[in-house]
């Protein structure tokens, strides 16, 4: 690799949005054949980089340069007709159409008129590479899973052919086989003289990648080294600007025989959930892992009464209950709250203000004044929310300090069993310490919680007990020591602990 | 309170006065406190049509039934009037009321159980509401009469003032209240900005779209026996009218028809201006198509104003 | 074949439906089927087909057009006088009809996406400017059309009705290829996902704007077909054709969110809403009842196309439909 020149070079840009300065005077560059990975905490102005570089926004001031000559990124079009594509976190799929139209749209030269489909053949070819091949043409994009999603995603990208690729948490729903296997196409891709900018949040994926890393703090781009000259520490960091001592709150000793919050017996729901069995004690953080869809998620769903028909017994303080709606699952006498998967559209309304927000699920409590902000001030104090005013929209926070509002919202109920669906996918280090930080606190003071993550480490350094999901069932409840890494994939994975797990650290350690 | 009285929500009243002084150029007597008096009177069938439909706009929906629930309310209570009995005249009034709360409750039924459009089961209702209306009076004007009180409310004075207007002014500012000081209020907002995040909060949705359905239509019903108060009759598609200027004014009111933002102030403001407008024109004796074309070239105008104002402002 | 059935099943069902009822319809009827009777319901069944396509095109991009029946009166008025005398006068007047009709979706288009008002509120001004419009260029109905052309055009080809030799051609001729246009799927996208639709690099404000124009141009070929049918110009048509036409599109499969159906669909509904007010008429069902049974049969289709909401078990599912 020759260091030659580089292919894109941004200079001194900043981008802001009112008073907020996503991107502050940031100089980046990136060669032909590399990949560059890019790293820091949500709001460090990753995401925004990688618009300007796609032309979504266009700089406030500083100057792009490709090969060296100056442009003006007038629209996403033009970027990709000079072949900077990017491959979105948010799926830029349109859902009502078919894979193919899909395709064909996003296809190099077409416009409004005749559309030219003789690069689809590159799209099956890199699909049936990365373990697409049951992914037809002909399927509509809603009908499709999330991971044949981005599978879809990554054939497109890389059909379009692409000078600059941008992997913006391109891999963040496929499993570790898939990932592999787009690495690998990714690396051709790079031998064959393509600048490559890949977004993770993931460790691991980076030191597999990435062959230059640049760290983002505040909208400054703090460093650029290559790969392997800094640990992991040294990054983290880095990234969050002050030293973290420890990622998880040191885990108290479990609590023998402490009483049940909540149970749940034989629990079905269609072919998706099949006979769960589950006991939630108080003080106790339950975790659900498995791989995404395996149930654990509908679980959570069917508990807070989202599910209709569906069989079984939950028995919360020693009472049979059978919950009905999200508004019969957070009364006193149930006590019940969902911390639901997204955040963006499900946990909050954009539009309103942060104060609003937090007292929607308070407002027509019997005995709770919603409008009292002493309501949530302990857990907003305790989390640091970091906000400009509380009449502001919720939309002007950032992604963690928005979970942190949905946190605060739930927590002035005081469930007795608090329901979290994947609480820190997507979010910065440091939200992430004190959201456990809080969860901690919760259950020492006697609340029950029920913990779905995706991030093994989670469940490990968090909960007492983890039961792990695969096609509806529980098919491993882990206790103790017996939580591990190896444990958790191979369950999720639903081979036998033990056997092939040395095939499993390879791909992961790798 | 304060906080709904936005800029949006202020243009329409700017709207009107410069409204007053263009028209008072030309004609002088539109400053007369009888012609004003008397625009406030007119006011009052559109206003508290309005009214019911500011409360549909803020939930994200669109009641396109206000029509025939207005002719059929007209319809029943002139009905129940003509037929003499003392029981039912006094009956007339509520039963009208009770008859656009429920089909209210039968448009929040098909929006909120069936989810089907608003747009498109308000619609069907209003169809079989007409259908119905053509059954029962055989496609000639209905027979029946105005009660004294259905008179006096729409075309009395109480203290100066037209009772039509006072009646408008009572109903929007209980329901501007209501709207403020209870969670329903908060309710509706927050439905009409994301319906799942607020179930999620733990919010029965369906019961606040059947009362906010139920709220307008008792609205449209109050609009119908004022309206055949003032003509003392009913007549066939004596709503049809309405519609349309309804859905204008509130969104001259600076509601977003996206639903979650706007107010019964701005509504209020929207109806007196589009009531103005109306009858500004008509005073100067122009004739049909330039009002048509007039009054949509205004509505663009005070709607591109605020798109103006705010892409001034950010 | 399944696949294809599969994937359009609601222009399916909405086909079949049309079928039964149009058996319904020529089985009942008192004088038999014969060309005339095709001929007269399907001239009934074009008008409000091409004002549901041309609502179509609005709701497809998340778009609603409440000027539709507006544009149809202007150009139907405008068509009253442009439409006699000389061949070459004809053809230049059929042009300036349609020109008039796309440019009134132009300047909804305009003010939809450089005003930054929604569809709904700039239609219900921009369709008072129209019938402004149409009621100065005929306050009172009149005008003539040349009867020869209109004979030509809503009368029958060997028996066929040239009203659906008309339907064939937009299907062929027009919408199968469109579809395959950048512009076609560009439609779907945005009404589908706006946002995917800009990031997949689609220029969201043209093809929002050429939506409009379409929904315009289609709303001049109704006026136009209408003043073939009538041969006078009416400034008054404006208000039922446009509630119809949602009701159409509705019935034909598509949804308001945007993003799903067709143009076949949006006919299919158009021609159903037909048949059943012609069936009616025929039927022995009292006059005075047939309002009520046109409404409650409309309100009974739309129920049974949102009752599978019924059957979904994740009350989530619900959101966003």
């Amino acid at each position: 690799m020759t260091m030659t020149h580089n292919y894109l070079e941004m200079r001194g840009i900043s981008k802001h949005f009112g008073a907020t300065k996503a991107l502050d005077g940031v100089n980046f560059s990136c060669v032909p054949g590399e990949i560059h990975a890019v790293l820091g905490e949500n709001g460090a102005g990753k995401s925004t980089l990688m618009k300007l570089i796609s032309g979504l926004f266009k700089p406030t001031s500083g100057d792009i340069l490709l090969e060296g000559k100056k442009i003006d990124l007038k629209s996403p079009k033009m970027a990709r007709e000079l072949g900077l594509i990017c491959m979105f976190q948010e799926l830029s799929l349109v859902p009502d159409l078919t894979v193919r139209e899909n395709l064909l749209l996003s296809a190099r030269g077409s416009g409004l008129g005749w559309l030219k489909s003789d690069s689809l053949d590159l799209a099956r070819d890199v699909l049936d590479q990365i373990d697409g091949e049951d992914i037809l043409f002909s399927q509509r994009v809603a009908d499709l899973t999330l991971p044949a999603r981005q599978q879809v995603e990554i054939a497109k990208a890389i059909m379009m052919r692409p000078k600059l690729l941008i992997l913006d948490e391109a891999t963040s729903a496929l499993n570790s086989s898939v990932v592999e296997k787009v690495f690998t196409r990714v690396r051709q891709e790079r031998d064959s003289g393509t600048s490559i900018l890949f977004i993770s949040h993931r460790f691991h994926e980076i030191e597999a990648l990435a062959d230059r890393i640049s760290v983002f703090r505040n909208g400054q781009c703090v460093d650029t080294f290559a790969q392997g000259e800094h640990d992991y520490g040294e990054i983290i960091d880095m990234m969050v600007g002050q030293k973290i001592d420890e990622l998880f709150p040191p885990k108290p000793a479990p609590i023998k025989d402490a009483p049940a919050a909540l149970q749940i017996e034989n629990f079905s729901w269609g072919d998706e959930l099949k006979s769960i069995f589950l006991t939630a004690r108080k003080g106790q953080i339950t975790g659900l892992g498995g791989l995404d869809g395996q149930g654990q998620n509908k679980l959570l769903l069917g508990l807070f009464g989202l599910l209709k028909k569906t069989q079984g017994r939950v028995i919360i303080s020693d009472k049979h209950v059978d919950i009905r709606s999200p508004g019969h699952a957070k009364k006193t006498e149930i006590g019940l709250a969902l911390i639901p998967e997204d955040r963006k559209t499900e946990g909050l309304i954009q539009d309103q203000t942060i104060s609003e927000n937090l007292q929607l699920a308070a407002l027509g409590a019997k005995d709770l004044d919603a409008k009292d902000p002493s309501l949530y001030a302990a857990s907003l104090d305790q989390l640091e929310l970091k906000h400009g005013g509380l009449d502001l929209p919720v939309s002007s926070l950032s992604g963690g300090n928005q979970q942190k509002v949905v946190l605060a919202k739930w927590l002035a109920l005081k469930p007795k069993c608090l329901l979290l669906a994947d609480p820190t996918r997507g979010i910065d280090v440091k939200t992430k310490t004190q959201i456990y930080a809080i969860l901690r606190k919760l259950a020492d003071e006697g609340t029950a919680i029920i913990l779905l993550s995706t991030d093994y480490e989670e469940l490990i350094h968090l909960c007492d007990e983890t039961h792990i999901f695969y096609d509806g069932k529980i098919v491993s409840s882990l206790e103790g020591d017996q939580m591990t890494a190896q444990n958790i994939i191979a369950a999720s994975m639903n081979i036998p602990a033990g056997a092939g797990s040395d095939t499993i650290s390879e791909t992961h350690d790798a | 309170m304060i906080k709904s009285i936005t800029l949006d929500s202020l243009m329409p009243y700017f709207g009107a006065i410069v409204l007053i002084g263009i028209g008072s150029l030309f004609f002088p007597q539109i400053l007369s406190a009888g012609y004003l008096l008397q625009q406030l009177q007119i006011a009052a069938f559109l206003g508290l049509l309005a009214t019911g439909a500011t409360v549909i706009i803020l939930l994200g929906h669109i009641d396109l039934s206000v029509p025939w629930v207005l002719t059929g309310a007209a319809i029943i209570s002139t009905a129940l009037v003509g037929s003499g009995d003392p029981f039912f005249i006094a009956i007339s009034i509520p039963a009208a009321l009770l008859f656009g709360a429920f089909i209210g409750i039968v448009n929040g039924v098909g929006v909120a159980i069936l989810r089907i459009p608003s747009m498109v089961w308000t619609l069907a209702v209003n169809s079989i509401l007409l259908g119905l209306a053509v059954l029962n009076t055989g496609g000639f004007n209905p027979k029946g009469e105005a009660s004294p009180l259905m008179i006096g409310m729409a075309s009395g004075n109480l203290f100066g003032i037209p009772t039509g207007f006072l009646l408008w002014m009572v109903v929007a500012i209980c329901l501007a209240l209501f709207l403020n000081r209870t969670p329903f209020g908060r309710y509706l907002r927050s439905i009409g900005y994301n319906e799942k995040a607020t179930f999620l909060s733990g919010v029965s949705t369906p019961s606040v779209i059947f009362f906010a359905f139920a709220m307008a239509g008792m609205c449209s019903a109050l609009g119908g026996v004022l309206l055949a108060g003032y003509a003392n009759q009913a007549y066939q598609s004596m709503g049809d009218p309405f519609l349309l200027p309804t859905i204008a004014a509130v969104v001259v009111g600076g509601t977003s028809i996206l639903g979650g933002r706007g107010s019964l102030f701005g509504t209020v403001g929207g109806v007196l201006f589009i009531t103005l407008l109306t009858s500004i024109l008509s005073v100067m004796q122009i004739g049909d198509a330039w009002r048509n074309m007039i009054f949509g070239f205004v509505i663009l105008a005070m709607l591109l104003f605020q798109t103006l104002r705010k892409s001034a402002q950010s | 074949m399944l696949d294809y059935m599969r994937s359009n099943r609601r222009e399916v069902i909405a086909a079949i439906v049309l079928v039964v009822l149009l058996g319904a319809y020529l089985g009942t009827h008192p004088s038999g089927v014969s060309t005339y009777v095709m001929t007269i319901w399907a001239n009934q069944a074009m008008i409000l087909g091409l004002a549901a396509i041309a609502q179509f095109f609005a709701v497809v991009v998340r778009g609603i057009d409440l000027s539709v029946g507006a544009v149809m009166a202007l150009t139907n008025t405008i068509a009253s006088y442009l439409l006699d005398g000389s061949a070459i006068g004809i053809s230049m007047g059929i042009v300036a009809v349609l020109l008039a009709g796309a440019a009134c979706g132009l300047m909804n288009g305009l003010l939809i996406v450089y005003g930054r008002i929604q569809p709904i509120v700039v239609t219900l001004a921009t369709a008072s400017i129209f019938v402004g419009l149409a009621l100065l260029l005929r306050p009172t109905p009149g005008g003539a059309i040349n009867y020869d052309l209109a004979d030509a055009i809503t009368l029958d080809v060997l028996g066929i009705p040239t009203a659906l030799i008309i339907t064939a051609v937009l299907i062929f001729g027009f919408w199968l290829p469109f579809r395959r246009t950048g512009l076609g799927l560009g439609l779907y996208a945005l009404g589908s996902s706006e946002q995917a639709a800009f990031q997949s690099g689609i220029d969201t404000k043209t093809v929002r704007i050429s939506a409009f124009v379409l929904a315009g141009l289609f709303g001049g070929l109704a006026g136009l077909f209408y003043s073939f049918v009538t041969t006078t110009g009416d400034a008054g048509i404006a208000a039922n054709f446009t509630l119809n036409s949602i009701a159409a599109v509705v019935l034909g499969g598509v949804l308001l969110r945007g993003g799903i159906g067709s143009l076949v669909g949006a006919l299919a509904g158009a021609f159903i809403l037909k048949t059943i007010a012609s069936l009616m008429f025929f039927s022995g069902i009292p006059s005075l009842a047939q309002p009520l049974f046109e409404g409650m049969i409309l309100a009974l289709a739309i129920a049974i196309g949102g009752a599978d909401v019924l059957r979904v078990r994740n009350r989530l599912e619900v959101f966003g439909r």
